[in-house]
């Protein structure tokens, strides 16, 4: 007779909405923020997120209870869930903030996360979050390890690669780290950060589109989940990156050493 | 969502082959492939028969946004849903639309076959015959310009049944390649050369009495409404075209300078970009407004006319300036804006020429005014 998994895996998903990122970048003019008035999508990393997730129902079929995709932002963000249920995702949070409000930061992100959790307990609760690495709006590259923390989860971050043992409830994860690949095993509940050469997410298609027209998506305010997104940091200056700067021809090894030595570069000693 | 989607898909599946296929005059049948994957062969089509489920503005808002990439793949698409899918959704019998349509939606290219060597705009003065054998029809005759031809394995053809009864008789077959369709001359065009245009040949083509669409004698009806709606496909992508030389084109004006300033930036050449711009939003609404009309059930012919004609002129002006606008370099094919100039030509040609439609347009006016 065969064994039937010992619990399925439901699957959580957040997603952001970022300026999209073949936007050239304008600064205001009273440089405290940039132009916000430009095209927006969802955050590539969590594209990476929600395919990957796509992917392993692919794989572990009917071991993968729901995919549920959830984001924090103003109205908009509805868009971005939209396309999240378009890949494949089944249901949709949206946990939503006046336009006006100011962009959460990464812990009031974990911590409306984590209360997001507590509340799909009743639900069968969570096993898997995938989330990307970071944002390109901020790049903070923060949220993922705060929320596993708070959760008192494991974490796997800068992932290349998930295998998920549903039955073990475990996940072998292969972490890009600086010196080349990492490969750790991990138990469930597990927070899972995503990297570039994950996977390449699908487009959405046509079909699955108007599929994901009658798919829910569930609204709430920050209130509803006892969270206070008050963002803690002040945003001072922000400025262009200096313009680059023509280089100049040298004739010689000599003269290029000196060239280096006068830019303020000093010799490592061997 | 959907626009994003396919603008996408047009950025990152078509554009790396554009150049290749153009230079080569032949689609890479990866890119076929791809457009079924995503959905976007049977956008009008119900669930049920493997289709998208969307509406025709769907549909045209698709075109536009592969026209922006390349106008061939969106002749392609164009054809396939506008012509082809359209025919057997409101012709077809429940038995002929659930044997086609998911085949058409899935992996099976359509084309759609009334031109002759002998009749273009004189579409019904067409030549090909059917003659009855029990319970097929013979057909005999060619068929020339044909889109898709080359890759396709559905034929709709429109073949004369009794030419005693001139246009009356005029029938619409279904037909498969594998029939014995014989696929002649594989034109050399000016442009949207990767769209496939060849020429046809029946000889004694066997089609069972069951491929009829819609009824002997019909064929006429059949072609005339549909290549009404067609006319606002082709609108799309004429306006595609439009839009995608101007996006290809002008960011470079702000790149190249002259003078110690961008080019961009002297007003003779920013007013023309800005004709160029309205030119584009006015072809827009036309189009936008036909496809409304049409869904809303209203009579769309004319608009459909001004749409088509109007789009297909100011494809031709903005790709022509575009070129201009990126100087010597636009004037070479690397950069890929000479392309939609060559790409335009057929816009005042095929589906109606601008001819046709303004008699089209100056019919209305004088039922309306004499």
């Amino acid at each position: 007779m065969r064994p039937s998994a010992v619990r399925l895996l439901n699957i959580l998903v957040p997603v952001k909405r970022t300026v999209d990122y073949a936007v050239k970048i304008r600064v205001n003019p009273d440089q405290k923020g940039i132009d916000l008035n430009v095209k927006h999508s969802m955050n590539p990393f969590d594209e990476i997120a929600v395919e990957e997730a796509v992917r392993l129902r692919e794989r572990l079929k009917d071991e993968v209870k729901s995919i549920k995709v959830v984001t924090i932002g103003p109205p908009k963000s509805a868009e971005t869930l939209r396309t999240a249920l378009a890949m494949g995702a089944d249901a949709g949070i949206h946990v939503e903030v006046p336009e006006s409000a100011p962009a959460p930061e990464p812990l009031g992100v974990a911590k409306a996360l984590r209360a997001i959790i507590e509340r799909e307990k009743e639900k069968g609760g969570i096993d898997l979050v995938i989330m990307g690495k970071q944002a390109i709006d901020d790049d903070a590259g923060q949220t993922g390890q705060i929320l596993a923390g708070l959760m008192d989860w494991a974490q796997a971050t800068f992932a290349s690669k998930i295998v998920v043992d549903v039955a073990k409830k475990e996940a072998n994860v292969t972490r890009e780290v600086d010196g080349g690949l990492e490969e750790v095993r991990c138990r469930l509940p597990l927070v899972v950060t995503t990297d570039l050469r994950l996977n390449e997410p699908r487009y959405a298609s046509l079909p699955n589109i108007m599929k994901a027209k009658k798919k829910p998506i569930e609204k709430l305010t920050p209130s509803d989940l006892n969270v206070d997104l008050t963002p803690r940091l002040e945003t001072l200056k922000v400025t262009e990156p200096p313009k680059r700067v023509g280089g100049g021809k040298v004739e010689s090894v000599d003269e290029l050493i000196a060239k280096l030595k006068e830019a303020g570069i000093t010799p490592v000693k061997a | 969502m959907l626009r994003d989607s396919v603008a996408r898909f047009a950025q990152e599946v078509v554009a790396p082959k554009v150049r290749e296929m153009d230079e080569k005059e032949m689609m890479d049948p990866a890119i076929i492939k791809a457009l079924f994957e995503q959905g976007l062969m049977g956008i009008e089509t119900s669930a049920d028969h493997g289709g998208a489920e969307s509406s025709f503005t769907s549909a045209i808002i698709a075109i536009e946004e592969l026209a922006k990439v390349d106008p061939s793949v969106s002749v392609l698409c164009d054809v396939h849903n506008t012509l082809v899918n359209t025919v057997l959704r409101t012709y077809g019998t429940k038995e002929q639309q659930d044997k086609w349509l998911p085949q058409l939606a899935e992996s099976k290219l359509g084309s759609f076959c009334l031109s002759e060597p002998a009749s273009g705009s004189d579409a019904f003065a067409l030549q090909t015959r059917a003659q009855k054998d029990g319970d097929h029809w013979i057909l005999n005759g060619t068929k020339m310009w044909i889109t898709n031809s080359y890759e396709a394995e559905v034929f709709l053809i429109f073949a004369n049944v009794d030419p005693s009864k001139g246009y009356k008789g005029i029938t619409c077959f279904i037909a498969t390649k594998d029939m014995g369709i014989q696929i002649a001359k594989k034109e050399q065009k000016l442009g949207i050369r990767a769209s496939s245009t060849c020429s046809l040949t029946f000889d004694d083509l066997r089609i069972p009495t069951e491929n009829i669409i819609g009824g002997e004698g019909k064929g006429y009806k059949i072609a005339i409404e549909i290549l009404n709606e067609g006319r606002i496909g082709i609108a799309a992508q004429m306006l595609g075209l439009a839009q995608g030389a101007f996006d290809k084109a002008v960011p470079y004006t702000f790149q190249r300078s002259q003078f110690g300033q961008p080019v961009g930036t002297f007003q003779g050449l920013a007013f023309q970009q800005a004709q160029a711009a309205m030119e584009i939003e006015a072809a827009r609404l036309l189009t936008y407004n036909a496809a409304r009309r049409k869904e809303e059930g209203l009579s769309f012919t004319r608009e459909a006319a001004m749409a088509k004609l109007y789009a297909s002129q100011v494809a031709q002006h903005v790709s022509g300036e575009a070129i201009e606008w990126a100087g010597g370099v636009g004037f070479t094919r690397e950069t890929g804006i000479e392309k939609y100039w060559r790409d335009s030509k057929i816009g005042a040609i095929y589906e109606g020429t601008s001819n046709i439609q303004l008699q089209t347009i100056a019919r209305f006016i004088q039922k309306q005014y004499s």
